[in-house]
């Protein structure tokens, strides 16, 4: 894959690139309303889902407040159970473990489940480096391989392309990593998804070694859990010799019994299921059944500094089940690529900057705005990130990190405010003065906003920065201050004045 | 330092002064169920079929005509230790029975069904769940087949995905299994047959 996130531009000039594109609108909007009504239905039939998100919350938390203890746990129950654990503190050391595996058993290629660990880590570029391929077996991740893309969406990572273009994909890629896809090939789904089985069907019976990512890792049993619907997950983490598990450190759950609360609201958030096709879980090796050697890589890449944030730290709660992005505005008009990296969407927006830390790059301090504090990503989480509250904080982190001896032109107009909003006279004269505005703006304004109000135009510079994107309602023509005055709070109706 | 006394060193330092006390257990989640038995069995039933699973329930002297049934079209099927010899009894004499004596998966690739009992069903979901024991097989059995019968006894179905965690065993694997495999991965739409068995029966016995 050449296809990166490097480089990306700021959120909003790559999301006016997006809005320029109507397929990709179209796709977006097909298929995050297909998902919505779907989840809708499968969370509506559970009288406790209150109950669930709260239990949910609760165990990431109380897991994530004693992380050091568990994640020692787990690796003692992996090492009696006949895993080799490793640690990575960033992504360069976690795929030198895994390239290192895969040399050591002289293959030049390997299958992978699907894993958001992994994305982020860039380990596929990594291994290519290495000479060894590969291959991506989930199918979304297959048409993002074999069309030299890049992933928009945590779940769907090819939300983005409608079944036409899958086919297309298939038609020209398919051929040069393997099986060639079917002659007189439709676009229907289940002939697509005919094509997939066929041409990894190869690569998954001649496989050596498997790289999967873990859904969750139980601290208590040393059990990884593998939550997928194709069976290309089963095929990795059965079939082949080796089997090596990328686990971010934030995975980890106490005991077995939690995870009755993670597998009720998984499925049901993020495909709108009310469970997914296959779970996998194991703990360490099976005599005569499955893989022999299993390494597990405990990752880090940036999750301490999530948890050092007091607010942000909620974020590691996050079990990638996509709600939030299937029902962000912002996201289903902009899609994934926009967000410039693996974690797209409002999750993506608070993930980044907490990873990578702000005041880093532009594109990195540019996440936390790209959302309009509409707060549907906090109702549908299911473990209750406050998102909203996250992005607020990490607004303040941003300017605090951009702060130097010069006031900018936000500033200026702050301390404007502040020193006239600070003496009540001068409050009061410019009330009168912005009702005169108000009154210039009623009489000439041509634009009315719902509900009748009249609306400034554009503005010219620096204050457009303001109106191009937003509307500026016109100054009331009487302050509240005044008003209550006059009226004496309401209890003498003047008509002769206002409105 | 290695990585991994910076990565623990980090994640304390990290939590700083966080409390430390000890921590209560949290409360059991597992409902109480006011479902009679017969009402989880239909619900079970009812949801397997859902995901497009075929759903067959049957007494305990049908379940070998039921596995025929199932069968029927299949040219081989491979056998787990451990499958009670009574369900294999009505079998088409043109079906070719194949022991696991350690195939390899393109082997296993070669064979067209397989038959296992199961650990847990869950009703509220329409899963059924194999801990592969005597019966199921290693994992791989149970999914390189393109057709999976499952016989399911119907004192192994619970209500709901608390009470199947807390009847499973974690120490073995176990591979949960709702319909059969399925992917939503172009535009969102679910449609049946990727990479697991493309055809699921599901054979409930007793009631």
């Amino acid at each position: 894959m050449s296809a990166t996130f490097v480089g990306m531009p700021a959120f909003p000039e790559a999301a006016r690139a997006a809005l320029g594109n109507t397929q990709l609108r179209q796709n977006l909007s097909h298929a995050t309303g297909t998902i919505r009504s779907k989840r809708a239905a499968v969370v509506a039939e559970v009288d406790d889902w209150e109950e669930l998100r709260l239990a949910g919350a609760e165990i990431k938390d109380r897991t994530l407040r004693h992380l050091d203890e568990h994640l020692l746990q787990l690796e003692s129950a992996l090492q009696a159970r006949g895993v080799t654990v490793h640690w990575a503190r960033d992504a360069a050391e976690a795929c030198a473990v895994v390239a290192g595996i895969a040399r050591g058993h002289g293959v030049d290629e390997v299958v992978k489940v699907k894993s958001m660990a992994t994305q982020e880590i860039n380990l596929n570029e990594a291994l290519a480096a290495e000479g060894i391929a590969a291959w991506e077996t989930d199918l979304a991740e297959l048409i993002v391989q074999l069309g030299d893309d890049l992933p928009s969406h945590i779940l769907v990572p090819a939300i983005h392309r409608n079944r036409s273009e899958v086919r297309e994909i298939f038609r020209t890629r398919m051929a040069s990593a393997g099986r060639p896809a079917p002659e007189g090939l439709t676009d229907e789904p289940r002939d697509l998804a005919a094509a997939a089985r066929l041409h990894l069907r190869e690569k998954f019976l001649r496989a050596r070694v498997a790289i999967s990512g873990a859904n969750f890792a139980v601290a208590e049993t040393g059990t990884l859990v593998v939550v997928e619907s194709e069976g290309n997950g089963r095929m990795c983490l059965t079939l082949p010799e080796v089997l090596v598990s990328v686990v971010g450190i934030e995975k980890l759950v106490p005991t077995w019994q939690d995870l009755d609360v993670f597998l009720q609201l998984l499925p049901r958030s993020s495909t709108g299921e009310r469970m997914n096709p296959y779970t996998s879980t194991w703990s360490g090796v099976t005599p005569g059944d499955g893989p022999q050697e299993l390494h597990v890589v405990l990752l880090d890449n940036g999750r301490t500094n999530v948890l050092a944030d007091e607010v942000g730290r909620q974020a590691l709660r996050c079990i990638r089940c996509s709600a939030c992005l299937n029902v962000c505005p912002v996201y289903e008009r902009t899609g994934g690529h926009a967000y410039g990296s693996v974690y797209p969407g409002p999750i993506g927006a608070i993930l980044n900057p907490l990873l990578k830390g702000v005041g880093v790059d532009e594109q990195t301090d540019s996440l936390p705005y790209a959302s309009t504090l509409c707060g549907a990503c906090f109702e549908v989480c299911p473990v209750r990130i406050d998102i909203p509250e996250v992005l607020v904080h990490l607004r303040g982190k941003v300017v605090d990190a951009h702060r130097s001896g010069r006031p900018t032109g936000p500033d200026l107009a702050m301390r404007a405010a502040a020193w006239v909003l600070g003496d009540a006279r001068r409050t009061a004269i410019a009330e009168v003065a912005a009702g005169l505005s108000g009154r210039v703006v009623a009489a000439v304004g041509r634009r009315a906003l719902p509900g009748g109000r009249t609306a400034i135009g554009r503005l010219p510079w620096p204050a457009s920065l303001w109106t191009d994107a937003r509307d500026l309602p016109s100054p009331p023509r009487e302050s509240f201050r005044a008003w209550w005055r006059r009226t004496d709070g309401g209890r003498r109706d003047d008509a002769g004045q206002g409105r | 330092m290695s990585a991994r006394d910076e990565v623990l060193a980090r994640v304390r330092r990290a939590l700083g002064d966080a409390e430390r006390t000890p921590e209560s257990p949290p409360p059991s989640r597992v409902r109480a169920d006011h479902r009679s038995r017969a009402d989880v069995l239909d619900l079970f039933a009812e949801r397997v079929a859902d995901y497009r699973a075929t759903v067959v329930r049957c007494a305990e002297d049908e379940v070998a005509g039921a596995v025929a049934s199932a069968l029927s079209g299949a040219g081989s099927v491979v056998v787990p230790s451990g499958f009670p010899a009574a369900f294999l009894a009505g079998g088409d004499a043109d079906l070719r029975r194949v022991d696991d004596t350690d195939l390899t998966a393109t082997e296993l690739d070669r064979v067209d069904a397989v038959v296992s009992t199961a650990a847990v069903g869950i009703a509220e979901t329409g899963t059924i769940v194999l801990d592969h024991g005597p019966g199921q097989g290693r994992r791989a059995l149970s999914l390189v087949p393109d057709l999976h019968v499952c016989v399911v006894r119907s004192a192994q179905v619970v209500a709901d995905v608390p009470a199947a965690v807390a009847a499973l065993d974690p120490a073995r694997p176990q591979t949960w299994v709702s319909g059969p495999s399925a992917t939503s991965d172009i535009e969102l739409d679910r449609v049946e047959g990727v990479h697991g068995p493309r055809t699921l029966h599901v054979i409930l016995v007793g009631a």
